[in-house]
């Protein structure tokens, strides 16, 4: 469960061929929007959300981190029938966050990826709830035994994902 | 200068990234209609989503089918070799049974629903969703190249399901009615109290804008009111499910669709609305055993009660332009009953015209008005016929 603070030199970073810096996006945005047809308790996850999340605690890059989080939230935009942007602004921030603390946070364990999922599960909520409300005016309702029910299901989940996605990283 | 930039780099870049995208944020906001400012995006987005969607929806049906018709039937000949060739073909003949009766079970309540409500629709696959939970909406395989433009409504056997929200190619966007932004003009089915339906932050359904002093029972029936230019007047929506008493003046109604939003798989898409009133039955009401008797096989009439060989009398086929028999001469039955004359198939009234030389009840009627022609008086050629003779040539060679 220890968060190890560490100095730069100390922490990994690592890099993704093109391929899985292409498709696990891709893979994650679809499946995002295909599985809750089949299962439709699916569309409490946010795949996409946890992919950013893992992209950028494993660069270790900032400006690599947003971009990414950037890139597949405008995607994820896409496919909604709301105005592009309220997901790219939320995984942008995420990204940027979640390389930020990478850069100073060896969260290679579970338990630390457990928490780091679930607070950036939260931050990406409130991002995301508060440009929506603020600049789209759009009229949602914030709940937060259902945000925080579904922000420790994604943690769970994020947890089992990143084990997963951990077989593709490369040393830099 | 570049020391600062070096510095600053990340949140410069940071800063640029957010702020183009809350530009394209109020872009798209200041536009009233939903134009083309984010359309390429959106079509670059379905298009690398959609085709993966519809593979793995064929694949999914195709590997079902396989499965149910040759996998599974392999594995149950390999159990039994003495019973194989029973087994596989009763199971093969239950599993094609099963899945046919299931497609016409949906396409007949499909029809059915068009028949009643609506002149042309296309039937489509779901594909796909957006993938969340602030926006219910849902993809489906017919689009532009199909027909398909914004505002249709979108339906399914049960109840309406949502509207187009955007065509592409060969997909489209149907927003759910569940959704926070949708919205559908509704009507109460007894109390006949108008509101309007939106979907709540936790996918349910709420009807709006009725008053607080008005009684609303659970379990009564929403349809739509057409107000909203979108689905016809009369679609079921669902149910009510509860009432409180919710802030301002109005009453909280929560209404539970009649479709299953969760589990769309095939839905209907309305291309075109007839808006053409019906035209008044001038005929009157029509029971339904005459319906059934002209769509039945014809029947030959017993021409008289006490005649053994009415019922042997062979099947006849007189032109009814030669013999024309008024409606209510051979369709005693109808008017008995007190309703209108019927309309009677020229089979069932030409075998009583042909059946015999004492014509029934109402052919004696038949007899007596003048624009009737009497029945022919040749004899059924076989009434009296001994069994062992061979029957008679039929009518078709005599008199007309």
């Amino acid at each position: 469960m220890a968060i190890t603070y560490t100095s730069g030199e100390q922490v990994e970073v690592y890099r993704f061929s093109i391929p899985a810096t292409v498709l696990i996006p891709l893979a994650a945005v679809f499946l995002q929007a295909w599985v809750p047809l089949k299962f439709h308790f699916f569309s409490i996850f946010d795949l996409p959300l946890l992919v950013t999340i893992f992209f950028a605690m494993a660069r270790r890059s900032q400006i690599a981190g947003l971009l990414t989080g950037g890139l597949i939230g405008i995607m994820q935009d896409a496919l909604t029938h709301q105005p592009i942007g309220l997901y790219g602004i939320s995984k942008t921030l995420v990204g940027y966050g979640a390389s930020s603390l990478g850069i100073k946070i060896d969260a290679e364990n579970a338990g630390a990826r457990l928490l780091l999922t679930l607070f950036f599960f939260t931050v990406h909520k409130v991002v995301y709830f508060t440009v929506a409300r603020g600049l789209v005016s759009l009229h949602l309702e914030w709940s937060w035994p259902r945000e925080l029910g579904s922000g420790l299901a994604n943690a769970v989940l994020g947890v089992l994902l990143y084990a997963v996605l951990d077989r593709f990283k490369q040393r830099a | 200068m570049d020391s600062v930039l070096g510095r600053y780099k990340n949140l410069i870049v940071l800063g640029t990234v957010l702020f183009v995208q809350i530009l394209g944020l109020a872009v798209q906001v200041r536009r009233t209609t939903d134009s083309d400012s984010s359309r390429l995006i959106r079509i670059w987005a379905v298009g690398a989503v959609s085709p993966l969607e519809k593979v793995l929806v064929w694949l999914q049906t195709s590997t079902g089918d396989l499965w149910h018709n040759y996998f599974y039937l392999r594995g149950v000949r390999a159990e039994n070799r003495d019973l194989k060739q029973q087994i596989a073909r009763m199971r093969l003949e239950q599993v094609r049974m099963s899945q046919d009766a299931d497609q016409a079970r949906r396409l007949q309540a499909l029809l059915a629903f068009k028949e009643q409500f609506i002149s042309q629709t296309m039937a489509a696959q779901v594909i796909g969703s957006s993938g969340s939970e602030q926006s219910r909406s849902v993809y489906i395989d017919k689009g532009e190249k199909n027909g398909i433009q914004p505002d249709m409504a979108v339906i399914t056997a049960d109840g309406i399901v949502g509207k187009v929200l955007r065509a592409y190619g060969s997909t489209s966007l149907v927003l759910l009615i569940n959704d926070q932004t949708s919205g559908v003009g509704a009507i109460l089915e007894k109390s006949r109290l108008q509101g309007i339906l939106r979907g709540t932050a936790a996918g349910g359904v709420a009807l709006e804008k009725v008053m607080s002093d008005e009684n609303v029972p659970a379990g009564e029936v929403v349809v739509t009111s057409g107000g909203d230019r979108i689905f016809p007047k009369g679609l079921p929506i669902g149910t009510v499910t509860g009432v409180s008493t919710g802030s301002d003046l109005f009453l909280n109604i929560r209404v539970k669709p009649a479709s299953d939003l969760g589990r769309l798989e095939e839905v209907l898409v309305v291309t075109k609305i007839d808006e053409r009133q019906a035209a008044p039955d001038e005929s009157g009401p029509v029971r339904a055993a005459d319906i059934l008797a002209q769509r039945l096989p014809g029947v030959p009439q017993k021409a008289k009660a006490d005649d053994g060989s009415a019922g042997a009398a062979p099947e006849t086929t007189v032109p009814p332009a030669s013999k024309p028999v008024a409606p209510k001469t051979s369709g005693s039955n109808a008017t008995a009953a007190g309703n209108p004359p019927v309309k009677v198939p020229p089979t069932v009234s030409q075998k009583v015209a042909q059946s015999g030389a004492k014509p029934a009840e109402g052919a004696k009627q038949s007899s007596d008005n003048p624009a009737t022609p009497k029945p022919p008086t040749v004899k059924p050629a076989v009434s009296k016929a001994p069994v062992d003779q061979k029957p008679q040539p039929p009518a078709e060679d005599s008199p007309q």
